[in-house]
């Protein structure tokens, strides 16, 4: 399995990271090498295993579908880069 | 009473309860402690006044003869955990003046427990790392050196300033967490003692996810009795985190007996790594004749699926990192990058994640995204996850024939220099979890301990792996081995 440049341009922009075009094929020489070393998974027989979801047998707990906190819009957007008039501000999204 | 910031837990629980000393002396002398330790590069954020105040509620309450066992006791908090109002950045760039509306689960705890919070400490960049090379605030330093060179050495990663200020006493103890070995690796590397909990046992609410079905978080203290003291305050069940056991929390201190004899010791075959450091090999005879002669029987053991534990890992954490830092997309919180005109939110949110992350965080998301991309999905990450359980039925057998814990070399080697691996591919880096990943992906508990010291004197620890929700039998066995081992060496102060 070997990554390509064009690959590499796909999974960054999947990733939403953006990777200047000079970097990708540095980039796709470390994928490969990881993938590289994850290929060993191929080696193991796993026919007839379920896939593990989580580590204890114990079933996700579920809450009551009830409002338990809210009427806090101010510590909500405390963090925001950019708020305005009570809502998370960001670049236009509709054309 | 002099070196107040060498005080153990017990010890200071004991010295506070007889009036000897007060937690405001302590945090004093931890706080000066601190201020003279730049070097080590350990606390990246000082809370003095957050633990002046603490401290002066301890001493009031333990006046009051209402005090639990880490009331007064100063710690250091990994950046990893959310501290309200206080900034949280998980050692990342993107998260710049984060200040969180509220405590995590663990601190809270703590603090209610009447422990006092001296600051943040340095970790790898959303814990993803061996070697607290990754962090934002620069690299943490192991206050132990090589003999006489004075080459700066990593302290681990990690968990990397947590262990570093509990090795040089800048605290008595410190938060951890561990997703493939980030408590045990980085306590090895520093000669501390540090547990990671079974999952479900201590909440993660509140903890800045790496890979939610392996993330753990745990203490790291000086000893073992200290862990057991301080795991009784972190731990519990949450009603905040879905994945937190209903399970009630013993009082681990009261199973420090020392006494094992009859227990049964595995030793695993396919921890016998070709390439391995002779003393490595060695330490661990030791500790296998150590736990010998202390009453217990020794049983080699066989998990056959060990090999698969790096590569299964290195599917499944990137793959839960790359869902879990989607949220860093500079709309709700943390850093956002300044946009050109005519830019969208598309690129609002790839410059501001270009910018935000560092290399290995980058890195791992973009594996992460590939491995659950479709077409890959089967093939990788599926694959792994059934990997996983085929780990986690290794050990099921082997505790179900009657083992009780299970004896592994903690690291590969002793603490490596600062830059050392600089040259070497990202796998090379990743190598340094060989004998701790395993315990994550199964969900076990582990501790790592010190019992000896390399060739150019650097301390080295050896594992104990126990069965889930034994912490308490787990340290018991860990307090034999450190009883045995008498390892006492500290870092020649150089900072």
């Amino acid at each position: 399995m070997s990554i390509d440049t064009e690959t590499a341009r796909r999974v960054a922009h999947l990733a939403r990271i953006a990777v200047p075009e000079e970097e990708l094929p540095a980039l796709a020489g470390e994928f490969n090498a990881i993938l590289g070393f994850i290929e060993q998974l191929s080696e193991v027989d796993v026919e007839g295993v379920e896939p593990m979801v989580s580590v204890t047998p114990m079933r996700l707990k579920r809450r009551e579908d009830v409002v338990t906190d809210g009427s806090q819009p101010q510590a909500v957007l405390a963090n925001a880069p950019d708020a305005r008039e009570g809502f998370f501000a960001v670049p236009k999204v509709v054309e | 009473m002099s070196d107040l910031t060498k005080l153990t837990i017990a010890g200071a629980r004991d010295a506070l309860r007889k009036g000897e000393t007060t937690s405001v002396e302590i945090t004093e002398a931890c706080l000066s402690a601190i201020e003279g330790a730049g070097a080590l590069n350990a606390f990246v954020l000082h809370t003095p006044e957050i633990a002046l105040e603490q401290a002066k509620a301890a001493d009031a309450r333990i006046k009051a003869g209402d005090a639990p066992a880490m009331c007064g006791i100063p710690l250091g908090i990994k950046d990893l955990f959310c501290t309200k109002g206080v900034n949280s950045q998980a050692a990342s760039a993107i998260l710049g003046g984060f200040k969180p509306e509220y405590e995590s689960t663990v601190t809270s705890q703590l603090f209610d427990a009447g422990a006092v919070m001296l600051g943040k400490l340095n970790m790898d960049e959303f814990a993803m790392g061996s070697s607290n090379e990754t962090s934002t605030y620069g690299n943490a330093v192991n206050p132990w050196r090589r003999g006489n060179d004075d080459a700066a050495l990593t302290p681990g990663g990690s968990s990397g300033g947590s262990a570093s200020a509990v090795a040089a006493d800048l605290c008595l103890a410190a938060t951890g967490t561990d997703t493939g070995g980030s408590i045990r690796q980085p306590a090895a590397f520093t000669g501390i003692t540090g547990l990671k909990p079974t999952y479900g046992r201590v909440s993660r609410w509140g903890i800045i996810a790496f890979a939610s079905s392996l993330d753990q978080a745990g203490p790291m203290t000086k000893d073992v009795r200290d862990c057991a003291i301080m795991l009784q305050a972190m731990a519990g069940h949450d009603p905040k985190d879905s994945t937190s056991a209903e399970l009630a929390v013993p009082d681990f201190e009261a199973m420090l007996t020392g006494d094992i004899k009859g227990k049964v010791i595995g030793i695993p075959k396919e921890y016998r790594m070709k390439g391995m450091p002779e003393e490595i090999e060695a330490l661990w005879a030791e500790g296998v004749e150590m736990l010998k002669a202390a009453g217990a029987e020794i049983r080699d053991i066989s998990l056959p699926h060990t090999k698969y534990a790096l590569p299964a890992y290195y599917v499944i954490a990137p793959a839960e990192a790359s869902s879990n830092l989607a949220r860093y997309d500079g709309v709700r919180f943390g850093h956002r990058a300044k946009l050109a005109q005519g830019d969208g939110i598309v690129e609002m949110y790839e410059k501001t994640r270009a910018e935000g992350f560092g290399a290995e965080v980058k890195r791992r998301v973009m594996v992460g995204t590939y491995v659950l991309s479709a077409g890959y999905y089967d093939a990788y990450y599926n694959r792994a996850r059934k990997v996983r359980a085929l780990i986690k039925r290794d050990f099921d057998e082997v505790f179900a024939a009657g083992v009780d814990a299970i004896l592994t070399p903690a690291t590969p080697s002793a603490a490596f220099g600062l830059g050392e691996m600089a040259e070497a591919d990202p796998v090379q880096m990743y190598l340094n979890d060989v004998f701790t990943v395993t315990v994550n992906l199964a969900g076990l508990p582990g501790i790592a301990v010190p019992t000896g010291t390399s060739a150019n004197g650097l301390p080295l620890g050896l594992q104990l792996i126990g069965r889930p929700w034994e912490e308490g039998d787990l340290m018991n066995t860990a307090y034999a081995l450190e009883q045995a081992a008498g390892f006492v060496a500290k870092p020649g102060k150089w900072w």
